[in-house]
């Protein structure tokens, strides 16, 4: 599918010599969710901002269906919705005059319909009359989620959507982008939680330290990269590997069960050869049990510098 | 150019107005009402006549001007640091508007204020004393053009000012000494020689002699001169507006 949005070689050093960005290259696809998943100072805000034109880029491009960001700003920015990571929002105004507010400043005009189907679909129509301050931290959330949608923007990013919410919340929030990539937006979101990469992303660009370490579909990913592991109960519990059995990736769980770690993609996983060792090492197989490593190991083996 | 973005801004920025009515336009007129009470009519009733109008009179183009400038001032920096404050300015630096169109929906919502403000007070002056404007396009014109440029320069301060202190701290320390200097309350002419040197360095006495020749005909400058002080100031306004934006001081990072 075709990029909607294209990141060059993007720098970002802050005014006190701090780089932020290290020559970032992304490209966004069109009507996909993309997850930037970091940890906390990784320098996603960094990037969103930058996209958005809140930051300036040190060097590099970004053009968003074309458009470059600096040069024609305008017809890149009206592209673009941003819910920022930190609720922004005047305390005294009421809800719908501000959406009304952010439509204007993008250059759209006024169009009363359109903002009604923005506030239904994130269900705060019943309170576009109340000032902001009435609302619950989710709501707000999602006023700001409205004012980014109040131009029909084709490309949305969502700065840390669902940080400090509790379980409900969050997947409110996911129904909510996924009927938003049901009606064609691009949208690329940042977290730092990992399950919300794995729930609703089709792509996961995993960044630390100002670098994109990769972007990957989430599926190959974790398919890649994802290592099983297989917990071996035996009718005699072990203590420790038995020496017959030192040539595999062996260690001991609890309940003295043995633990083979393997490569699920493996050309030869090594579970045959595992079993028929078993008998010589004199272990009688009870039970076996598998298990699919998360996203969090990978992620962590790739933050620490561990992995490709 | 994004016409609509600066429509959003000033409706926004003025229905804010209305929304604080009491303070932002009842108070000052207030305030400046109490004026006219002391110096018109108390303290007036014993001076004579100044350059052929009586006293009452001669304070209300001055008076206008003190509180045109102050409150150009503080709404248009109060205007673009509250979006600073609460963080909303993020807003406006992803929307496809340049600083042109940023610039002119705050400081046109302000210099709105500001005159709107000017006009109540000049029609709240008549129940005061006896007025006649010899000059009222000329008026409307040097107060119009006032209204603008110190919006422009409130702007600059609102841009500037990283907390409340510093957002005060011009308006009060630097706007109201130089008014008061800048002959809102007495004719240039009535200081030594030398005082009338130093004074006319100081910007504000350009603005109150020309508006007050469009109402009395008498001015302690020229007119052109006036004028010329007030486009300039204008122009350098805006000069420094486009930088700020065009570095992103204190805006963008
Ligand atoms: N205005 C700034 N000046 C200097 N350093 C900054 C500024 N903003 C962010 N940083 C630094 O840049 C790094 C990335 O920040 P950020 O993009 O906010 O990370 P994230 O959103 O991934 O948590 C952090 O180390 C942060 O301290
Ligand atoms: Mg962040």
């Amino acid at each position: 599918m075709a990029d909607i949005v294209t990141i060059r070689n993007l720098t970002k050093t802050y005014g006190d010599g701090f780089e932020a960005l290290k020559s970032v290259n992304l490209g966004i696809r069109k009507g996909e969710i993309l997850a930037l998943l970091g940890p906390n100072g990784a320098g996603k805000t960094t990037l969103i901002s930058t996209v958005c034109g809140i930051t300036r880029p040190t060097s590099g491009t970004i053009t968003v269906r074309g458009h470059d960001t600096l040069k024609d700003f305008r017809a890149a920015r009206r592209l673009i919705g941003l819910v920022p990571q930190e609720i922004s929002l005047e305390p005294f105004e009421r809800v719908m005059n501000t959406v009304r507010f952010s439509r204007g400043l993008f250059g759209g005009g006024r169009d009363d319909a359109h903002l009604e189907r923005v506030l239904r679909q994130l269900s705060l129509w019943d309170k576009r009359d109340a000032r902001i301050l009435e609302l619950s931290g989710g709501m707000k959330r999602r006023v700001l989620i409205a004012k980014a949608l109040s131009h029909d923007p084709r490309v949305l990013f969502l700065d840390e959507p669902t940080a400090g919410v509790d379980v409900e919340l969050r997947r409110d929030m996911w129904r909510v982008v996924e009927g938003l990539k049901a009606d064609g937006v691009t949208i690329i979101l940042t977290t730092h939680y990992i399950e919300e990469a794995e729930a609703i992303a089709d792509r996961i660009g995993i960044i630390a330290g100002g670098d994109i370490l990769l972007v990957e579909e989430k599926a190959a990913l974790m398919q890649r990269m994802g290592q099983k592991q297989m917990e071996i109960q035996l009718q005699d519990p072990v203590t420790e590997v038995p020496a017959a059995l030192a040539d595999f990736d062996l260690q001991i769980g609890g309940d003295g069960t043995l633990i083979y770690t393997y490569d699920a993609q493996g050309e030869r996983t090594g579970i045959t050869r595992l079993f028929s060792a078993l008998p010589d090492a004199g272990l009688v197989l009870r039970d076996v049990q598998t298990r699919q490593s998360s996203l969090e190991d990978i992620f962590v083996n790739l933050v620490n510098g561990d992995a490709a | 150019m994004n016409i609509g973005a600066i429509r959003a801004i000033y409706v926004f920025e003025m229905a804010r107005t209305f929304r604080t009515l009491l303070q932002s336009i009842v108070s000052p007129v207030l305030s400046t009402s109490l004026y006219f009470v002391v110096f018109g009519a108390a303290i007036g009733s014993r001076i004579d006549q100044v350059e052929g109008v009586s006293y009452g009179a001669f304070i209300v183009p001055g008076l206008i001007m003190l509180t045109v400038l102050v409150q150009s001032v503080n709404n248009a920096a109060f205007g673009i640091y509250f979006p600073k404050f609460i963080g909303t300015i993020y807003e406006l630096l992803s929307a496809p508007a340049s600083f042109v169109e940023i610039t002119a929906g705050y400081v046109l919502a302000a210099a709105t204020k500001s005159l709107v403000i000017g006009l109540i007070i000049l029609a709240t002056s008549f129940f005061f004393v006896d007025l006649t404007i010899l000059h009222p396009v000329w008026m409307l014109a040097f107060l119009v053009l006032t209204c603008l440029s110190f919006s422009l320069f409130g702007f600059i301060i609102g841009i500037w000012a990283q907390n409340f202190e510093q957002l005060q701290l011009v308006p009060l320390l630097v706007v109201t000494p130089l008014v008061f200097l800048g002959g809102s309350f007495y004719s240039i002419a009535m200081l030594p020689p030398f005082w009338q040197t130093v004074t006319l360095f100081n910007p504000v006495v350009y603005l109150v002699s020309g508006f007050r020749w469009a109402f009395f005909g008498a001015s302690d400058v020229p007119v052109l001169a006036s004028l010329a002080a007030i486009v300039v100031f204008t122009v350098a306004c805006i000069a420094v507006i486009a930088l700020i934006f065009r570095t992103g001081w204190r805006i963008r990072k």
